[in-house]
């Protein structure tokens, strides 16, 4: 698709997917320079008042401590966008790379790995970070695979039943019988037709890892400080939810606008193409 | 056949069912399996966690001796697996009670919290998800999609500090925390509740909402449908007569994965408002890494959703004339 064809796309999209599209290229570009623009340094006391309200100085207020709560929700946003990208990645990889694996393998492989995602997918998935997190712990990059290998199973099972389909068709037969490896069946001939509902599915999953990823945060499981995402921002400020602090809305407002403009961006493109 | 006689007719289903639990109980074994060898693979073991750092290693290798920890983790496994299977998990490494008692106190909570909260958002979910497959294209099915879809990625703290600050903080109407009485009246009770009921219906409706839209709308598309039209059926007799039990398993199947939300999903909502459910113990376990603890609250949760979608399988296999034939 050439970046032309996407501007046409994007035109086409309904006033609910433009509104999801400016939201997801907002945070898109707060997490590359949000930290850059922050007028203090987020873990700085800037403000002798706590829980302040907004004002020209501080636009979103301070916080239990306060911090100037813009500031903190600029570099907290790259941790929940950053970490749930990588996260998303890597479980769409693990994911889907299994699933085309299965596709075009031998069919006990098949059996086995469908059989292990199956059972997996019976634990549900907070039930199976939380018991990861108990496992190991959660810092930075166990935190990041925790999260991602939670949402495998999910990924599998839909790209599974896409990429089986597919190579069930004449012309991956027809590859097949010219003798092409199953690397180039996998990669060549299934994989380029399954991009477009599997980027649909991958949207989905990237919302739910920023939620179960804000989640874990709130409930002082997920990342540790002095790193805050934004779901930490939300859980060291609810000593504010009595005087409707600006410092815990704001960073849940913010978690909001970015699922439900993702939600939005997805629901509109799909329908777009069902149409 | 034509003269089957009522037992055969039942047969096919019924061996179904049979198999459909035996598969589930299967999974059951393996997820304990997965959650043992999870739970079991961290660095230290409960002994250390117990004594902490200080400790001798004799006294160390004497508590793990008197734990059982120093025998081959295959028959730690089977002997765990044991004690699930006739209700008790073992022992509570900080409350140093049995884990069967401190479960068993949550558990009703939790269960009084998800029956609320089914009987709060199902009917409502059916409205949505109506209003919204007959008016299929037009506005109110729009205005109803973004809704839902909105509703679906809203994070709960975000929607219960919401709640919190309107009912609680503004109105004076509702307490932030729930706190149920010894006795309650039935004012005193729904007061206690009307929150975290709240905060978790709006991702059942919306999730549900949704399934049961689409359900419709796939019923809908079928050629019976078009037929009843041209008899001049009513529409509200076409949708409750005709469309709904057609699309009993598809629905049965999503209100499963909706309610197996309310068990374990439940986590923040709990957590805000300070309710003793299972999903906080939970949190409480991983917290403290009362492994005993956690296993078994794992093991809770997952059964539930086993069992949630074994009866929903069954009672698809009951509706559906075409899967009975088994």
């Amino acid at each position: 698709m050439s970046v032309a064809g996407i501007i046409r796309g994007a035109r086409r999209l309904p006033l609910s997917g433009k509104i999801g599209l400016a939201l997801v290229i907002f945070w898109i570009i707060v997490a590359v320079i949000g930290p850059f623009i922050a007028p203090y340094p987020p873990g700085s006391f800037a403000n002798e008042e706590v829980f302040a309200g907004s004002s020209r100085q501080f636009w979103l207020g301070s916080d239990f401590l306060g911090r100037d709560v813009l500031s903190r929700l600029l570099s907290g946003a790259r941790f929940t966008v950053g970490l749930s990208v990588v996260a998303v990645a890597i479980a769409a990889s693990i994911g889907t790379g299994f699933a085309l694996t299965a596709a075009v393998g031998p069919r006990w492989v098949d059996e086995l790995l469908s059989r292990a995602m199956d059972t997996l997918i019976s634990i549900p998935s907070k039930i199976f970070a939380l018991v990861l997190v108990a496992a190991f712990g959660s810092s930075l990059v166990l935190l990041t695979l925790i999260i991602a290998i939670t949402y495998v199973p999910g990924n599998f099972r839909i790209a599974r039943s896409l990429a089986v389909g597919l190579a069930r068709l004449d012309y991956v037969e027809v590859a097949r019988a010219r003798g092409e490896g199953r690397l180039h069946l996998a990669l060549v001939e299934v994989l380029p037709n399954m991009i477009k509902p599997l980027f649909a599915d991958i949207g989905l999953r990237f919302v739910f890892i920023v939620l179960l990823l804000s989640g874990l945060s709130f409930l002082g499981l997920g990342l540790q400080p002095p790193d805050a995402d934004l779901g930490s921002l939300v859980r060291e400020n609810t000593s504010g939810l009595a005087e409707g602090a600006l410092a815990i809305i704001a960073p849940a407002v913010a978690i909001a606008s970015l699922t439900v403009g993702v939600n939005l961006l997805i629901d509109a493109a799909t329908q777009g193409k069902a149409h | 056949m034509s003269g089957a006689s009522p037992v055969s007719r039942w047969r096919g289903p019924a061996r179904l069912v049979a198999k459909r639990t035996g598969l589930a109980l299967v999974t059951l074994v393996l997820v304990s399996a997965v959650i043992f060898t999870i739970s079991g693979l961290l660095p230290g073991d409960a002994a250390q966690e117990v004594l902490g750092q200080g400790a001798t290693p004799e006294q160390f290798a004497a508590l793990r001796h008197e734990m059982g920890l120093d025998r081959p983790a295959v028959v730690r496994y089977f002997e765990w697996l044991r004690g699930i299977a006739i209700g008790d998990p073992g022992q509570s490494l900080v409350a140093n009670k049995p884990v069967a008692d401190i479960i068993s106190e949550r558990l009703p909570n939790t269960l009084i919290l998800a029956g609320l909260t089914t009987l709060f958002s199902v009917p409502i979910a059916f409205l949505v998800g109506i209003a919204s497959a007959v008016t299929r294209g037009q506005a109110t099915d729009r205005a109803l999609n973004i809704m839902t879809l909105a509703m679906v990625a809203l994070p709960e703290f975000l929607v219960a500090t919401i709640a919190v600050l309107v009912f609680s903080v503004k109105l004076l109407w509702l307490p932030s925390i729930t706190i149920v009485p010894q006795d309650p009246t039935l004012g005193e009770f729904l007061r206690a509740y009307a929150m975290p009921v709240m905060v978790l219906g709006v991702g059942v409706i919306a999730q549900l909402g949704r399934m049961i839209r689409a359900a419709i709308i796939a019923e809908l598309d079928r050629p019976y449908v078009e037929m009843a039209r041209l008899k001049g059926v009513s529409p509200r007799r076409l949708i409750f007569r005709h469309v709904l039990p057609n699309a009993v398993g598809p629905i049965v199947n999503s209100m499963a994965l909706s309610l197996s939300y309310l068990f374990g999903g439940a986590i923040i909502v709990e957590t805000i408002f300070s309710y003793p459910g299972l999903a906080s113990l939970m949190v409480n376990a991983v917290t403290s890494r009362d492994m005993p603890l956690l296993q078994a609250c794992a093991m809770v949760f997952c059964a539930t959703y086993l069992l949630l979608v074994l009866i929903a399988d069954t009672v698809a296999i009951l509706a559906n004339p075409r899967l009975r034939q088994g």
